[in-house]
C-alpha cells in the first residue's frame, strides 16, 4: 500500500489546482459579456427587479467579495437555487449524480471487458490479419463521434430489432443494467478503442521485455508469466489511460445521457445551457471538475499501488 | 545566390525522401486520398452536389435511398447526400478554425515558458492542471453556454480550452531541445532569445506539434459535429453533419438515413486525418526512442 505521507502530499497539491477551477468557474460567469440578472429575469421586469436579482445574486458587491462568498458557500455545498428547476442545486444535482456515476462504471467495465481481451489477441499475434482487423475496427470506432455510434446502436438494436430498450431507467440495479446497455456501450465503444490502442502497444512492449524472456527461460509456466509479470505490468499502463480518459468519458456520457433520454447530470447541464439557468451551470461544471480531480486522486494511488517505483518521487 | 540554392537542395531532397518513404505506405496514401477528396468537397460542393441541399420536394419527402437520391430524401424532400455535400464546407472549416489558433497561442505561450522556465511555467503548470481537471467537453460548452450557440463563438470556446494541449506539448519539445548543444551555442554566438526560439528550437521541435494537429482536427470535427448535434455549434438551416443528424433523430423510425448517412461523412474524414497524422508520427519518431 502507499505510504500515508504520499497520500497526504497527493491530497495537498489539489488545493491549489482546485483553487484556479474555482476562479476559473467565478469568472466564466461573472466577466463575459451578458448581464446574468437580465438573463435570469422575466422579458418585461423592471429595473427595480433587476436590481433586486443582482441583489439576491451578490453581483451588487466588489468581486474580490463576490469571491470570497462564492468560495465561502461552495466549501459548505451551497450552490444556490436553480432558476429553471426552483430548488436547491446541491439537491438536483445530487439527485442525478447516481445515475450518471452508474453509467460511467458501467461503460468502463463495458469497455474494460470489450478491449483487454482483444488487445491480448491482438498482441500475440502482431501484424497478422487478426491484429490488423483488430486495430481496423477499432480506428473506425475512434473516428465516430459518441453521439453517432449512440443512434446507430439505437436504431439497429432498440428501433429495428427491438432487442433492447429505446431509453429511460429502470428502479432496481439489474433493471438498470439492462435499461442503460445501450447508452453504455455507446460510449464503452469509443473508450475501449482509446485502450485497445494502448494496451495493445504495451502487451507488446512487455512480452517482449527482457524479464518475461527471463521468466521464460527459467521454464515458467506460462500462465504464471502472464498473471504475474505480464498482466501486472499491463495494468498499469490501462489504469492510468482510463483514469486520464475519464474527462473523455464524462464527456462521453453527456452526450449519451442526450441520445437516450437518461436523468443524469449530463443532460441535465444541457437544460441548464438552454434554460441560461447559470447557478444551475455553475453548480454542474464544479460537479464534474471535482469527479475528475478525485478520480485523478484515485488513479494516483492505484497506480503507486501497483507499481512501486512511483511511490519514490 | 549559390549559397542559398546549395543550402536549399539537400533539404528539398529530404523531403522528397520523406514524401516518397511516406506515400510508401498504404494507410498514408488512403488518408491523403480521403482529405484530398473532402477538401475537393468542400471547395466545390456546387460541382459535385447532384441537387440543390435547400430546395424542398413535396413530392419526394423521406425517401428511401435510391439511384436518384443514394443517400434518401428528408422530411421537406431535400436530397440528403447534397446536404451531406455541402456540410463538408462547414466542418472542414471546423477543422481549421477550431485548431489553428489553438496551436498558434499554444506554441507562443509553450516556446516561451518552456525557454524561460521559472515562476511563468510554475504559474503554466498550474494553470494546465485546473483545465484539465474539467471534461473537454464540459467545459467547451460551458463556455458556450456563456457567449451563445453559434459557429463563432464555438471557436473561440474551442480555442480557449485546446491551447493548453498544444502549450503543453510544445514546452516539453522546446525543453528537451534546449538541453541540446546547438542552442548553447546559439546563445555563446549572441543570439537574441527570440532568434534562437523561432530559428532554432521551434524548427526542431515543430514536428510532434503538427502531428498533433493532424489528430486534433480529427477530433474537432467530432467535437464540432457533437455541439452542432447538441444544438450549441452550427446553427440550423446551415447544413453541418451534426446538425443534419440531429434533423433526423425524430425519424429514425420512419427515416433512419436522415441520421446515419451524415455520420459516414464524419467517420470517413476523422479517418483520413487520423491515418495521415498516424502515419506521420510513424516516420517522424527518432530512433530509439
Amino acid at each position: 500500500m502507499p505510504s500515508l505521507s504520499y497520500l497526504v502530499a497527493r491530497l495537498l497539491q489539489i488545493i491549489p489546482t482546485f483553487l484556479l477551477v474555482m476562479i476559473f468557474i467565478f469568472l466564466l460567469v461573472r466577466l463575459l459579456p451578458g448581464d446574468p440578472a437580465i438573463a435570469m429575469a422575466e422579458a418585461k421586469a423592471t429595473d427595480a427587479q433587476l436590481e433586486q436579482i443582482r441583489h439576491n445574486l451578490g453581483l451588487d458587491q466588489p468581486l474580490p467579495v463576490q469571491f470570497l462568498v462564492f468560495v465561502k458557500n461552495t466549501l459548505t455545498g451551497e450552490l444556490g437555487r436553480s432558476i429553471m428547476l426552483k430548488a436547491p442545486v446541491t439537491e438536483i444535482i445530487l439527485a442525478r449524480l447516481p445515475t450518471t456515476i452508474f453509467l460511467a462504471l458501467y461503460s468502463v467495465v463495458l469497455a474494460i471487458f470489450l478491449a483487454g481481451p482483444l488487445a491480448f489477441l491482438a498482441a500475440s499475434r502482431v501484424n497478422t490479419p487478426v491484429d490488423v482487423a483488430i486495430r481496423g475496427v477499432f480506428q473506425l470506432g475512434l473516428s465516430m463521434p459518441v453521439f453517432y455510434i449512440g443512434l446507430l446502436l439505437l436504431t439497429v438494436l432498440a428501433a429495428q430489432l427491438r432487442w433492447f430498450p429505446v431509453g429511460g431507467y429502470g428502479k432496481t440495479f439489474l433493471a438498470n443494467l439492462y435499461h442503460l446497455i445501450l447508452p453504455a456501450l455507446s460510449v464503452a465503444l469509443y473508450t475501449s478503442a482509446i485502450i485497445l490502442r494502448n494496451l495493445r502497444a504495451s502487451l507488446i512492449e512487455v512480452l517482449d521485455a527482457d524479464y518475461v524472456q527471463f521468466a521464460r527461460a527459467k521454464g515458467l509456466s506460462p500462465r504464471i508469466i502472464m498473471t504475474r509479470h505480464v498482466l501486472r505490468n499491463a495494468l498499469v499502463s490501462t489504469v492510468t489511460l482510463l483514469g486520464l480518459s475519464i474527462g473523455n468519458l464524462m464527456s462521453g456520457t453527456l452526450v449519451t445521457e442526450t441520445v437516450f433520454a437518461i436523468p443524469g447530470v449530463g443532460r441535465l447541464m444541457l437544460e441548464a445551457i438552454f434554460a441560461r439557468d447559470y447557478p444551475l451551470i455553475q453548480g454542474l461544471t464544479l460537479t464534474f471538475a471535482v469527479l475528475v480531480s478525485v478520480v485523478f486522486l484515485l488513479t494516483d494511488v492505484v497506480q503507486s499501488w501497483l507499481d512501486p517505483r512511483l511511490r519514490q518521487s | 545566390m549559390t549559397a542559398l540554392t546549395q543550402s536549399h537542395s539537400p533539404t528539398r531532397g529530404r523531403i522528397a525522401a520523406f514524401l516518397a518513404r511516406a506515400f510508401s505506405r498504404p494507410s498514408f496514401v488512403v488518408g491523403v486520398v480521403i482529405l484530398g477528396l473532402s477538401l475537393s468537397l468542400a471547395l466545390f460542393p456546387q460541382v459535385f452536389a447532384p441537387y440543390d441541399p435547400l430546395a424542398f420536394d413535396l413530392q419526394a419527402i423521406q425517401q428511401r435511398p435510391s439511384l436518384a437520391h443514394p443517400f434518401g430524401t428528408d422530411n421537406f424532400g431535400r436530397d440528403v447526400l447534397s446536404r451531406v455535400i455541402w456540410a463538408y464546407r462547414v466542418d472542414m472549416q471546423m477543422a481549421f478554425f477550431a485548431t489553428i489558433f489553438a496551436l498558434l497561442i499554444g506554441i507562443t505561450v509553450g516556446a516561451f515558458v518552456g525557454y524561460y522556465g521559472g515562476i511563468a511555467d510554475v504559474i503554466f503548470g498550474r494553470c494546465v492542471d485546473a483545465i484539465i481537471t474539467f471534461p473537454f467537453l464540459v467545459l467547451v460548452i460551458a463556455i458556450v453556454a456563456v457567449l451563445g450557440p453559434g459557429l463563432v463563438n464555438m471557436y473561440v470556446a474551442i480555442t480557449a480550452v485546446n491551447w493548453v494541449y498544444y502549450a503543453r506539448l510544445t514546452r516539453a519539445e522546446i525543453m528537451a531541445q534546449k538541453a541540446n548543444d546547438y542552442a548553447a551555442a546559439g546563445l555563446v554566438l549572441g543570439y537574441s532569445d527570440r532568434r534562437i526560439i523561432f530559428r532554432h528550437l521551434l524548427p526542431n521541435a515543430i514536428s510532434p506539434i503538427l502531428v498533433y494537429w493532424m489528430t486534433d482536427m480529427a477530433l474537432a470535427i467530432l467535437l464540432g459535429s457533437s455541439l452542432g448535434y447538441l444544438g450549441l455549434g452550427a446553427q440550423p438551416p446551415a447544413a453541418e453533419w451534426g446538425v443534419l443528424i440531429a434533423e433526423g433523430r425524430n425519424f429514425l423510425m420512419t427515416a433512419w438515413w436522415m441520421s446515419l448517412m451524415p455520420g459516414i461523412a464524419i467517420v470517413l474524414t476523422g479517418l483520413g486525418f487520423s491515418l495521415v497524422g498516424d502515419a506521420l508520427a510513424d516516420l517522424l519518431r527518432p530512433k530509439g526512442r
